[in-house]
């Protein structure tokens, strides 16, 4: 189990790996997650599940290298196994018809948005997609999200390709032009989902993250991915992911974030000079 | 003439030694100590011992075989009703149950049976003896949801009576509370992992990474061909505490604290990749075991000071005395009578301070304790970077969300009969699910109750 049996690399930093996993492949839904450790002396780390197929018993991960963890994973290759896979976790996001949807998607996030147009548009909305990168070069799956949504806005911070500057400005240009937009489900860096919950806000139109804290073990026990949501402490492992951005506080999500920074800038510096020396 | 001996006490590990590392700390009996103990037994023809033991231990007797050197017997009549001895010879609250049942126990002098227990466990996993033998295979399938002291009991029960039995674990690592949450220096994960060892090799098959309600489903596992399921997942979801600041960095909930550091390792960073944010100055919240075990474990990482702020006066905490002392010989203070009112934070948004109110004591409350009800105006503060709250547990809904159909209380924890079983037919429940925070010794009583009622109805039935 766990066997990796396909492994793509999308862009610079960023890889998808197809794992060997029956029981999650059965049963996930859009919006949940798998609790990842690479090897027995690993942490445990939470990633969106992005597909996956019930009959050849696999699902796919699509992951940013930031960290230590990350790094391990993007050095397993096919036929290697990773050691602990549980899931799917998580509440499923909920699909259901609100007429017209966009789903918006910043950076590694554009691959979480990707089963939630899908469904989204299996239930016969109205999808568009709008998503982000950096630059060019940092833009995936652009063509699989076309292939899903009725339209596909694409932008760039630096401008090298589509609309200059953050999907929230692009999501506002459209909004200013005068597109109807009813419900809006947004992945990415903490201050793209707030940008995007505050464009949506003034518009009062329904808006749904996923929320991405630290978590340990992923079903509720441990308490770390606590996020305030209108007030109220909540688990994002049991009562999320997925939260109403205009109710969910960004600033302590991010702040939480990076709780342990110098941790894991120490962590990915150790693990390179070994790896150099070694 | 018969020669008295006083009660012995074990030996414990030098505390210098101690604070720096997660060693054991009680060293148990020696084989002289043992006999002098076993010898100091009335081998009473009434037990109350036994009364006082979930497990039904036969305690007389496996005293009395040691007395007469033969532990390996000792070891098969404890094996007869317990399945994880090297564990509650260490864990149980003995002074609470056995020991405190135990007719020397008037004298103050009660018979260490804890650690008697304790003594013929270890002697058995380290000679390797066979502990009991399992009846031929019935025909029966049950899967054992957790692996914590609830389901483990259960599975090596059934496992005897000739059932097959599934454990399905949501961890990557068997064992439940007794692997994240009970720290090394009390309970050596090496001793875990023999003891669940012994019950694989018995037959009793485990899937980790598997969470119920989510992997699979309860009717799911039933269309696997199982004939009945028992739900020993735990209370999990800790309490954390609603006054401002509570999600500053640095405040921890001893779930996440004891899971990091015991689970993880994290007290081995950067060996193991999962950090501790370990400041210098810990201010614990609660006066559990829980929280005796996170003053603990904050000892051994190496910060200057640790402090336990306790709501009530210190001879009411609920945590085991013995632990407490232990506590205080490595240098952990305790402030009673307060309540935390608000943490302070600095520009980073790390907690700095803890401001605290003061509490005096009044009428007795539903507990048999005096109410602490905080003074006005008594509010002071104390510095502290690693804050850890061990204020308690509430019902995990990660699984009881996934099965509507299932009767819950109302604070959510499973509803369950005196037999273990709840309101779905098959299904039988035990442990901090149905009872919330409880004790490794009450969670085995519950296994036993369960398995026994399991074997009842799918067994009893046809005859």
């Amino acid at each position: 189990m766990y066997t990796i049996v396909d492994k793509v690399q999308l862009t610079e930093g960023i890889f998808k790996i197809v794992i060997n996993a029956p029981l999650i492949a059965r049963n996930w839904k859009p919006g949940q997650f798998v609790m990842v450790m690479v090897n027995e002396s690993g942490e445990r780390i939470p990633l969106t599940i992005v597909d996956g197929d019930a009959t050849s018993g696999t699902i796919s991960l699509i992951f940013q290298v930031v960290g230590k963890t990350t790094t391990l994973l993007s050095l397993k290759n096919v036929g290697e196994k990773i050691f602990s896979v549980t899931g799917p976790l998580g509440r499923p996001s909920e699909i259901s018809k609100f007429g017209n949807v966009a789903v918006v998607g910043g950076g590694v996030g554009v691959a979480e948005i990707l089963p939630q147009a899908k469904a989204l548009k299996d239930l016969g909305n109205h999808v568009i997609g709008i998503v982000g990168a950096r630059s060019s070069n940092k833009l995936i799956l652009v063509k699989e999200l076309e292939s899903i949504c009725d339209k596909v806005y694409v932008c760039t911070d630096d401008g090298s390709f589509g609309y200059k500057g953050f999907v929230s400005e692009l999501l506002s240009k459209i909004l200013r032009e005068g597109q109807i937009i009813d419900y809006v489900y947004a992945v990415g860096p903490v201050a793209m989902m707030k940008a995007v919950s505050e464009v949506t806000r003034a518009y009062k139109i329904r808006t749904v993250v996923s929320a991405n804290p630290i978590m340990v073990d992923g079903t509720g026990m441990c308490g770390a991915c606590r996020v305030l949501v209108g007030g109220e402490i909540k688990f994002a492992c049991v009562d999320g992911p997925d939260f109403d951005a205009h109710q969910l506080d960004f600033q302590t999500l991010e702040s939480r974030l990076k709780a342990y920074r110098k941790y894991e800038m120490k962590a990915l510096e150790d693990f390179r000079r070994c790896r150099c020396n070694g | 003439m018969v020669e008295v001996f006083a009660r012995e006490t074990p030996q414990l590990l030098p505390l210098e030694e101690r604070i720096r590392t997660f060693k054991e700390v009680n060293l148990g009996f020696t084989e002289e100590q043992v006999k002098r103990e076993a010898s100091r037994c009335l081998q009473c023809t009434k037990a109350y011992c036994m009364a006082g033991c979930p497990a039904n231990v036969k305690i007389p007797n496996f005293i009395n075989a040691i007395r007469r050197g033969d532990y390996k017997r000792a070891i098969e009549i404890i094996c007869e009703t317990n399945s994880l001895p090297a564990v509650t010879g260490r864990v149980c609250q003995v002074e609470m149950q056995c020991e405190k049942a135990c007719v020397l126990n008037r004298k103050g002098m009660p018979i260490s049976i804890g650690l008697l227990e304790r003594f013929v466990a270890d002697l058995a996993l380290k000679r390797g003896w066979k502990r009991f033998e399992c009846k031929a295979f019935n025909g029966k399938r049950v899967a054992v949801v957790g692996s914590g002291p609830a389901g483990l009991t259960v599975a090596g029960d059934l496992i005897k009576l000739g059932y097959e039995v599934t454990v399905f674990e949501a961890l990557h690592k068997p064992g439940g509370v007794l692997v994240y949450g009970i720290p090394d220096f009390r309970l050596p994960k090496d001793i875990v992992e023999k003891e669940i060892k012994t019950l694989e090799d018995s037959g009793v098959k485990i899937y980790t990474n598997f969470c119920i309600g989510k992997s699979l489903t309860l009717k799911e596992i039933f269309d696997e061909g199982y004939d009945a399921i028992f739900l020993g997942i735990g209370a999990g979801a800790p309490v954390v505490l609603d006054v401002p600041g509570v999600n500053l960095d640095g405040i921890y909930t001893a779930n996440e604290f004891l899971v990091r550091n015991v689970l993880m390792k994290a007290h081995l960073f950067p060996k193991y990749d999962t950090p501790i944010d370990v400041g210098k100055r810990v201010v614990v919240i609660g006066g559990g075991n829980t929280a005796v075990d996170s003053a603990r474990v904050a000892v051994r990482l190496g910060v200057e000071e640790v402090k336990i702020a306790y709501r009530r006066g210190e001879e009411d905490m609920p945590a085991r005395k013995e632990e407490v002392l232990r506590a205080k010989e490595e240098g952990v203070k305790i402030i009673p009578l307060v309540n935390p009112v608000r943490f302070v934070g600095d520009e980073n948004n790390h907690v700095v301070k803890v401001e605290f109110v003061k509490n005096q004591l009044t009428y007795m409350d539903q507990s048999g304790r005096p109410m602490p009800v905080p003074i006005e105006g008594s509010n002071f503060l104390v510095d502290g970077d690693l804050i850890i709250l061990a204020i308690g547990q509430k019902a995990n809904r990660v699984f009881t969300q996934t099965v509507p159909e299932l009767k819950l209380d109302k604070d959510g924890y499973i509803l369950v009969d005196y037999e273990a079983k709840t309101s779905l037919e098959n299904v039988w429940a035990g442990g901090d699910i149905i009872r919330g925070s409880a004790t490794v010794i009450q969670a085995i009583g519950d296994g036993k109750r369960a398995a026994v009622s399991i074997d009842k109805n799918l067994i009893g039935k046809q005859i």
